[in-house]
């Protein structure tokens, strides 16, 4: 046992030690690279973080732990992760704890996006629970001197052919998991599993419907202060003058904070920093800048911004001639991700180390940017992620902790907890980006597609956090962080291009990427990226060809779909939905059905939908909708089923409701009456999703493979009960009205 | 919708017993009875000309047809709302091309023969409920281009209601007497004296869109008072402004305000527009900008020319409304209505943020200014509901969280604050019964308007 | 200095007279459950039940509460005794990141206490003040009708055994 186990132990203890160890803590899990990468890949997470004492902890009292670098969002996959490595371990699932992200006792695991969390750390600590358990049949079968064939494992201990029993508390002793993970692992066998594929309720449901401190916003440390920030009234605008004398007389007003652009106040109570927060917004005065485009005409914006060109995809065979060549160009305006809880952070400067609770999506990278924006060595900051309100990506989270962090350095030694209002995070968060599809295809003579053209026009879709530039609170400072270039995000997953090459066999395809570095408004990663706005239009795309083929749109498809899981998901979602080949809905009805596998390499997703038009309003309205997922091994398939539920509302949500707006100079879009959402009027009358569970395939992530399927099925359900086609994002009760009348 | 309400006076009682006796059996068969018209096959909606069909479209929404004849969840134009009466409930109709229960099977001559007097194809009188003594001004051009509309609606299968009303009121004759005393039939007549907008806004204004109908107030008979035209009237618990010389709005109104209020549903001057007149400006914002203009022209000369005082008046509280007074409870007389003013109205009428999106500052507040507090009680009590996915204002409702003496004692602070008018009387009492009333909710439209910008506003408040 | 009655209980409270019931509830009770969305009554994050009725707590001045009874989620039930809505949620997993989920139970809460069996339409219309982001109205929906059906069994008992609701 050397010094640094010693450390790590103490880290993984929790307490009082946590800050000495740090330095040990990054010697394993985070900032140093895996020591020479074994030549196979390890599984997973286990690539970047090969310890499995880094997955896996037994204490010897026989509790254990699983560590995840992710944060639970509400997806409920901390519930997943429990079931995983109780099903691995072998034993009941709960008695074991995870824990999830924080740079003192988790692995690096980057962000939490892309729906990577089951294939990363999903996939790790399936492999690090096996791998623990066959080190510790292996222990057992040392010291009962006994075959590891003869044992078996059962309820957290080793029990041998002869009844002899020993719990992995005992085990455990001395370095057992303090190893590198192995490429390969034992795993279990589907069919025994007892856990795993179960729908087993999500462990933080009870606290969150009893008023259990459940999120960020809850949290009270003793002598805790609560600070609002004053943000500039547009992007770019120049605090001028700002008379703080009346803000600092205000009862429990503890402090202002000033630095160049950026402005706070704190107060010992939180209405009393609300109420000088106004005070102090009045006294601010700022010059702003003209500086947004139109946002009526984001089409002839972006396809006229400088852009990079890049041609991701292409196919010839010149055998393949078309026919009839059909075009369309689709919109998306910027969207905003929306949490119905503005972003909270909670800062402490102790001792000279910042610790920062927040719902950011990256502890790690955020911790980056805060440390940079301090000015302090990376192991002077540590992140600790608490849940906050659901993101849907990057939202104000990593902002917020930033606030928090600046604000706390100023009053060492006092927890600083900072809320951002609606207006703030409404106008302030980084927006899913505005994009342009342009299509063309042609059909042959027998109706399928000869040659597929397809071009996107989008910004990145990442300016997360890793520099201090893309936090709010470094941009305002007096000495500001420069915003950083922007990059897009490479294939296959892609940013902007996500999805944009497209799942079906064609015999000529031409797929290219116009990425724009320049960006109008602030933006950054919003649930699935581009592939939303690209599956949304290759799919409304493929129904234009079918009617231009007067083909069965569900058939249509099928014809160029030989990737049979797809074929499986297509099909199941036919047969649930009731699809019948050129059936008719009733009259002011339309049915409309759409696919994709996200990142074409994540889960697959295939929905049907009914959709209702008045045809005097233009009011559309879901009726229902059927989807059929294949996100390969289900481990908890009530969990993936209210993923997929949700992805579906919120998608319809964006498609027919949602766009930022802005003047030349403002954020016009700041609360709910500017920004309106679905409320329940508008939810359907039922959803219905079915699972197909692949048991022993990978884990594929789900969190974001409804949103473009989704969106274009409601797109053709509309055209099929309008006879118009829409292609501008959101399809509003107004454009179908204008379509109908037109 | 807004014609019917006006039955709701409880005076109307002994009114229309009265009309029975005296001229009921005076009318007789003679103007009573009407003959049927032959019902005819239901014409293809091809045979209607799009241009036709398009214009009757935007003559119903001037009509603001839609209002009364569709349910909130029902078929639009199939009908059913109820009207609650002192005598009892009247169910407006089914106006879809329904061969069986809507007026699929009326020729064109018994549509506009329903427009100009109120009976329908069988012969039977229509209660006044429908509008007709406005709308027998219509043109023949007008009828067809409605009647063409409504024809090539989606047909709804919905059967009509039976009216529930008490003898003799359910005796359809009585109809022919109320007729008889104030159903004034005849074409527009242009006033050669006037411009050609002016005219058209007449027209519109007092025939189609029917604006006494709701603000000229009624006779014991539930006519409108010829005497007192747009002196203000009663809807569905809602006091429809008086658009005269006794216009209560603390800044006079003129043809532009007037044009883009109707047009966009809202003016900085004047606040947004609520109640039973905002299916009227959602339906406006879907029509000829001109028609809307034509009848802003024509009731800003209803309104007349403001007399000096009133637009000094006027321009003084632009004035306060732009830089309020900074609030102070304590020398207040009421402090417990400034009290629950500035904890749970200023954070959003005192931010300067511009209408709609901003609450209106109060000072411009036509409903303060009122003789009549039922419209801001109204408002307070159930706030503005938000528009299902549309940009749209939202006013908290307090009706849960204000018990009436709350309300009241709040709305008499907004009266002395806001207003220079003496304050109301017995508004505690008006509270309870604002809550008991529960008016029909209207809402059956799904937008206000289109999606309004907020103003740029760069100035510092 | 007021006196407020949260949950049952009397709380001298210390908050200025127009403080929000919500910052009351959360800075000075330490209640988590009602939530801040807007502060301005448009998301209904921060519903609670005042004397019966849901109540936008973010635009509730404390002024207004003087003598009322202020309900809370807490209020209902706990983690170890949960009331029939909490029982409803947790059975039917009606939460995604939750957040909403709170001011939802009330909202619900509050029309299940006047109307024990609402139609499907009628939960719709009562919850549409309240935005839910993650898109779980198909599941909250659900849990409603089975609080329903729990508060109605809850009440059954009740009159057999005489025990508490």
């Amino acid at each position: 046992m050397n010094a640094s186990v010693i450390d790590r132990r103490r880290v993984l203890a929790g307490g009082g030690a946590l800050i000495v160890s740090f330095s040990m803590t990054s010697a394993y899990a985070a900032d140093q690279p895996a020591p020479a990468a074994p030549p196979p890949k390890l599984p997973g997470s286990l690539k970047d973080a090969p310890f499995l004492d880094a997955w896996i902890r037994i204490d010897a009292d026989g509790a254990i732990t699983a560590f995840t670098g992710k944060a639970e969002l509400g997806q409920g996959f901390k519930t997943a992760f429990q079931q995983i490595a109780a099903e691995e371990m072998d034993v009941p699932f709960a008695s074991l704890t995870v824990i999830t992200a924080d740079t003192g006792r988790t692995a690096n695991e980057g962000y939490t996006s892309g729906s990577h969390s089951m294939q990363d750390s999903g996939t790790a600590i399936q492999n690090a629970a096996a791998q623990a358990r066959a080190l510790l049949v292996a222990e057992a079968a040392r010291r009962f001197e006994v075959p590891e064939e003869s044992l078996h494992t059962e309820n957290g201990a080793v029990i041998s052919f002869d009844g002899r029993r020993i719990g992995y508390g005992e085990l455990v002793a001395g370095d057992l998991l303090h190893v590198q993970a192995q490429p390969t692992s034992k795993l279990k066998d589907p069919a025994t599993f007892k856990v795993m594929g179960q729908p087993v309720p999500r462990l933080d449901i009870p606290a969150k419907v009893t008023g259990g401190a459940a999120y960020v916003q809850d949290m009270r440390l003793p002598g805790m202060v609560h600070a609002r920030i004053v943000r500039p009234p547009s992007y770019g605008a120049q605090l001028t003058a700002c008379d703080i004398s009346a803000t600092v007389k205000m009862p429990g007003v503890v402090k202002v904070v000033r630095d160049g652009n950026f402005l706070a106040v704190v107060a010992q109570k939180e209405f009393q920093a609300v109420k000088a927060m106004r005070v102090l917004s009045a006294a601010a005065q700022w010059k702003e800048t003209a500086s947004l485009p139109k946002q009526d005409d984001l089409l002839r914006v972006l396809t006229r911004l400088p852009s990079q060109d890049t041609t991701i995809f292409q196919h010839n065979d010149p055998s393949a001639v078309g026919a009839k060549t059909i075009e369309a160009t689709y919109t998306r305006p910027y969207q905003s991700h929306g949490s119905i809880g503005p972003s909270c952070a909670v800062a402490q400067s102790t001792d000279g180390v910042m610790t920062v609770w927040t719902h950011t999506q990256g502890v790690y990278p955020d911790r980056q940017g805060i440390a940079e924006m301090l000015r302090v060595p990376l192991q002077r900051v540590r992140l600790i992620h608490v849940e906050g309100s659901g993101c849907y990506g990057h939202n104000g989270a990593d902002d917020a902790a930033a606030d928090a962090a600046l604000i706390a350095r100023a009053m060492p030694g006092v927890p600083v907890r900072v809320q951002w209002m609606r207006d703030q995070e409404h106008g302030w968060e980084p927006y899913g980006p505005a994009m342009v599809t342009k299509l063309k295809a042609s059909l042959d003579a027998n109706g399928a597609i000869a040659d597929w053209n397809f071009e996107v026009w989008s910004n990145t879709h990442s300016m997360r956090p890793g520099g201090a530039g893309s936090m709010l609170a470094a941009q305002h400072m007096a000495q500001p962080f420069a915003v950083p270039d922007p990059k897009p995000l490479p294939l296959p997953e892609g940013g902007g291009d996500r999805n944009a090459i497209p799942i079906y066999t064609f015999p000529n395809a031409h797929v290219v990427h116009h990425f724009i570095p320049a960006m109008p408004l602030r933006i950054s990663a919003m649930r699935a990226l581009g592939a939303y706005h690209n599956v949304f239009s290759i799919e409304s795309f493929m129904d234009e060809l079918a009617h231009a083929a007067e083909a069965d749109p569900v058939e249509f498809r099928l014809k160029h779909l030989a990737d049979s899981r797809g074929r499986d998901v297509i099909n199941k979602a036919a047969e649930g939905f009731g699809w019948r080949k050129q059936q008719k809905a009733p009259q002011g009805r339309g049915y409309g059905f759409a696919f994709a596998r996200y990142k074409n390499l994540a889960a697959y997703c295939a929905i049907a939908t009914e959709i209702e038009i008045n045809s005097e309003t233009g009011q559309p309205r879901l009726v229902r909708a059927v989807a059929a997922v294949d996100s390969g091994q289900a481990v908890n398939p009530d969990g993936l089923k209210n993923q997929v539920e949700g992805a579906i509302v919120q998608s319809m949500s964006w498609t027919l409701f949602e766009s930022v707006t802005f003047d030349d100079t403002r954020i016009t879009s700041i609360d709910w009456q500017t920004y309106p959402i679905a409320r329940f009027n508008s939810v359907p009358d039922r959803i219905d999703v079915h699972i197909i569970n692949r048991p022993g395939l990978p884990f594929l992530g789900s969190g974001e493979t409804g949103q473009g399927p989704a969106a274009a099925s409601i797109a053709n359900a509309i055209a099929n009960a309008t006879g118009k086609r829409l292609r501008n994002l959101p399809l509003t009760r107004r454009r179908i009205k204008d379509a109908i009348d037109a | 919708m807004q014609s019917n309400r006006p039955l709701g006076l409880p005076r109307m009682i002994a009114g229309v017993i009265g009309v029975v006796v005296v001229v009921g059996a005076a009318a007789g068969f003679a103007v009573a009875w009407r003959p049927a018209i032959a019902a005819i096959e239901l014409p293809a909606p091809s045979s209607f000309d799009p241009a036709l069909v398009k214009r009757g479209r935007e003559l119903a929404a001037i009509g603001n047809c839609n209002d009364c004849h569709t349910v909130k969840g029902g078929g639009s134009f199939a009908g059913g709302l109820p009207v609650q009466t002192p005598f009892g409930t009247i169910y407006s109709s089914n106006i879809t091309p329904d061969v069986q229960t809507g007026i699929g099977r009326w020729p064109e001559e018994a549509f506009r023969r329903a427009m100009r007097s109120g009976v329908n194809r069988d012969g039977q009188h229509l209660y006044p409920t429908f509008p007709y003594d406005h709308f027998t001004n219509v043109s023949d051009e007008d009828d067809a281009a409605l009647y063409a509309f409504l024809m090539t609606r989606p047909p709804v299968d919905a059967p009509p209601r039976a009216n529930r009303l008490s003898f003799p009121l359910d005796q359809r004759f009585v109809i022919a007497g109320w007729k008889l005393l104030f159903l004034r039939r005849g074409l527009y007549q242009p006033d050669s004296t006037r411009s050609a907008e002016w005219n058209r806004g007449a027209y519109l204004g007092e025939g189609l869109a029917h604006c006494g109908a709701c603000h000229t107030p009624r006779n014991g008979l539930g006519a409108e008072r010829s005497n007192a035209q747009f002196a203000g009237g009663d809807v569905d618990n809602w006091q429809a402004f008086a658009l005269n010389k006794q216009s209560p709005a603390p800044v006079p109104w003129d043809a532009e305000a007037l044009y883009v209020y109707l047009r966009q549903g809202f003016h900085p001057d004047h606040g947004t527009a609520r109640g039973p007149m905002a299916e009227v400006v959602s339906n406006l914002s879907s029509v000829n900008e001109s028609d809307v203009r034509a009848i802003a022209i024509y009731m800003a000369d209803v309104f007349g020319a403001p007399s000096i005082d009133d637009r000094k008046r006027g321009e003084a509280v632009l004035a306060q409304a732009r830089s309020p007074a900074p609030l102070t409870l304590d020398s207040n007389v009421n402090a417990a209505g400034a009290s629950i003013y500035a904890a749970a109205c200023a954070t959003c009428h005192e931010t300067g943020r511009a209408l709609p999106y901003g609450g209106v500052n109060l000072a411009l507040s036509t409903a303060l200014s009122s003789p009549d507090p039922r419209n801001a009680i109204n408002i307070v009590l159930s706030g503005i509901r938000p528009v299902e996915g549309e940009r749209s204002p939202i006013m908290p409702g307090f009706a849960a969280s204000m018990n009436d003496g709350q309300i009241a004692t709040l709305l008499q602070f907004l009266r002395d604050r806001f207003s220079n008018q003496p304050p109301w009387s017995g508004v505690e009492k008006m509270v309870a019964d604002a809550r008991q009333s529960q008016p029909v909710l209207l809402q059956t439209s799904s937008g206000s308007h289109d999606a309004p910008r907020e103003s740029m506003r760069r100035e510092k408040r | 200095m007021m006196t407020l009655k949260v949950n049952g209980r009397d709380h001298q409270i210390e908050s200025d007279p127009d403080t929000p019931l919500l910052y009351v509830l959360r800075d000075e009770i330490k209640l988590n459950a009602a939530k801040f969305g807007c502060g301005l009554g448009q998301c209904g994050a921060c519903t609670v039940i005042v004397d019966g009725k849901a109540v936008l707590s973010c635009v509730t001045p404390l002024l207004l509460l003087e003598g009322k009874q202020v309900t809370t989620l807490e209020g209902l039930g706990t983690i170890e005794a949960p009331a029939p809505i909490q029982r409803a949620f947790i059975e039917e997993q009606a939460a995604q990141c939750g957040y909403c989920i709170a001011g939802m139970m009330m909202r619900a809460q509050a029309l299940l206490q006047r109307n024990s069996r609402p139609t499907d339409e009628q939960i719709r219309a009562e919850l549409e003040p309240n935005l839910c982001r993650c898109g779980t109205h198909m599941r909250i929906l659900r849990a409603v009708h089975r609080a329903a059906r729990l508060m109605e069994t809850a009440d059954a008992s009740s009159t057999i055994d005489g025990s508490v609701r």
